[in-house]
């Protein structure tokens, strides 16, 4: 008996990922409380960023990973902090207008599926570039790398001077730190 | 990829991680059993130790202690999210080790080890908000809102930090800026990026002047209501981390495992122990900063560094 090949095993990761990641996703509406769904969602956004591994977009897929994590603990603030219970480990619901809900989720989903089996898939040409991220990052910025540039620049100098003006010294305010 | 990683590799890694933590607790209880200014009076309040040498063996009768303690419960705990925090605390630490070379090569070599790192890092965020959180009690609560809403401030230091040592090097795997450094050591030809990384560092292992999330103000707060194997494992996983954020300074601003005569793991292992007793002198040595001020220190004096640091560095390589 020969080991399997590596395809093999890349397929059995992809849709175990896949399992796990859908699976958490449906877990953040059955869960009674605000942290549950939270990290349910986390899990679940880590599968995807685990999924990317497999295309060997390793820095896309960590960076997904890295990001969601703050994310999704920036959101469990936010959400607990708007809940109308606060307490949040109280009972809670995910799910409202479950009717309304149904219907519209449905309807997306067919549309995105369609789109699975409508969309012309293109040919795969050429061979995996020795830096997928980076011919990735090329592939979609390239010529808009200067604006890219400067809207990054920009937003973490929104985010400082935010900062600064929302930065409150308390009773030493103005004498520095 | 290279050769296939070597089956001891990783246990070595752990091996190195545990002793280091070990070490860490064993050097903070003899420090604690010195007066220091910040702590004046704590080499009297013990009045059953007989000096600093006994203190020694405290985290070795704690975790004894801790380990037949029966577990405290409090009134609707969210249990499952506990666990999964105070494990995930351990298990972030320890993944965020595999990248760091131990000798030559480290456990997992990663094109991108340095985000890989920084990930498994920011992981602790969920643990210890998780570990606040499922206790249903106050004070972990506010411990782990502590940390969550300094998030941003400890973390974007951290990673201006961590890129400017990525970019000397021009690649974010953790063996080339080793390699990159054989002429200069990171830590000298960019400073400002070594000393954010180390007080971000402590920041991220919310130890030293920034435990706050577990200080004694708020009655240990996120561990205040975890006993027995719980808590043992909390205070297991909270020295890893400090361990391995220490581990990580080495090959990315001290030129890892170079050095004359002794073999590079040695080096590697004098080096990160040095850090780390830097690190956990820290907790004993200095107050804790409140967190308004740290917020002011991070946003206006950290980032803007780190900053200027990063753009020297790109016009250097550039």
């Amino acid at each position: 008996m020969t080991a399997p090949p590596a395809a093999f095993w890349a397929s059995a990761a992809f849709w175990g990922l896949a399992a796990v990641a859908v699976a958490c996703g449906v877990a953040v509406f059955v869960v009674d409380s605000m942290a549950r769904a939270t990290f349910a969602l986390l899990a679940s956004l880590i599968a995807v960023g685990l999924s990317l591994l497999l295309i060997d977009l390793e820095y896309l897929g960590l960076v997904v990973i890295l990001m969601m994590i703050m994310e999704m603990l920036v959101m469990a603030v936010f959400m607990i902090m708007y809940m109308m219970n606060p307490a949040g480990l109280m009972p809670m619901k995910m799910v409202h207008n479950n009717r309304g809900a149904a219907l519209i989720a449905g309807t997306v989903f067919v549309l995105l599926a369609s789109g699975v089996f409508l969309v012309p898939w293109p040919e795969r040409t050429g061979t995996t570039p020795a830096d997928p991220a980076h011919a990735l990052g090329l592939s979609i910025m390239g010529p808009k790398m200067l604006v890219m540039m400067i809207v990054g620049v920009a937003i973490l100098a929104t985010m400082v001077s935010t900062t600064v003006l929302a930065t409150d010294r308390g009773r030493r305010r103005g004498k520095g730190p | 990829m290279g050769e296939a990683t070597p089956l001891w590799a990783p246990i070595a890694l752990l091996g190195a991680l545990c002793a280091l933590g070990l070490a860490a607790a064993v050097l903070d209880a003899v420090l604690s059993g010195l007066p220091t200014a910040s702590h004046p009076g704590d080499a009297v309040e013990s009045p059953l130790r007989s000096g600093p040498l006994s203190a020694a063996g405290d985290p070795f009768r704690e975790a004894a202690r801790l380990l037949v303690q029966q577990r405290r419960r409090t009134s609707l705990a969210d249990t499952l999210l506990v666990r999964v925090g105070v494990c995930g605390l351990l298990v972030v630490a320890v993944l965020a080790g595999v990248v760091l070379p131990l000798g030559d090569r480290p456990v997992a070599d990663l094109a991108a080890g340095v985000v890989w790192f920084n990930a498994m890092e920011v992981g602790a965020w969920g643990a210890l908000w998780l570990t606040g959180w499922g206790a249903n009690s106050v004070y972990p609560l506010v411990g782990g809102y502590r940390f969550l809403a300094q998030g941003m401030a400890y973390e974007l230091p951290h990673m201006f930090a961590l890129i400017t040592a990525a970019l000397g090097a021009g690649s974010l795997r953790v063996g080339d800026v080793v390699a990159a450094q054989r002429g200069l050591w990171f830590a000298v030809w960019m400073p400002v990026a070594f000393a954010v990384y180390l007080v971000s560092a402590l920041a991220m292992a919310f130890w030293g002047p920034m435990r706050g999330p577990v200080g004694p103000d708020i009655a240990g707060g996120v561990r205040a209501e975890l006993s027995g194997p719980d808590r043992l494992l909390f205070q297991a996983g909270r020295h890893l981390l400090l361990a391995v954020v220490a581990a990580a300074a080495v090959p990315l601003f001290l030129g890892g495992g170079a050095g004359p005569l002794l073999p590079p793991w040695l080096w590697t292992s004098l080096k990160t122990a040095a850090v780390l007793a830097l690190l956990v002198w820290s907790g004993r040595g200095l107050p804790t900063v409140r967190m308004d001020r740290f917020m002011w220190l991070s946003w206006l004096v950290l980032i803007p560094a780190a900053l200027a640091q990063l753009l020297v560095v790109a016009v250097v390589v550039g």
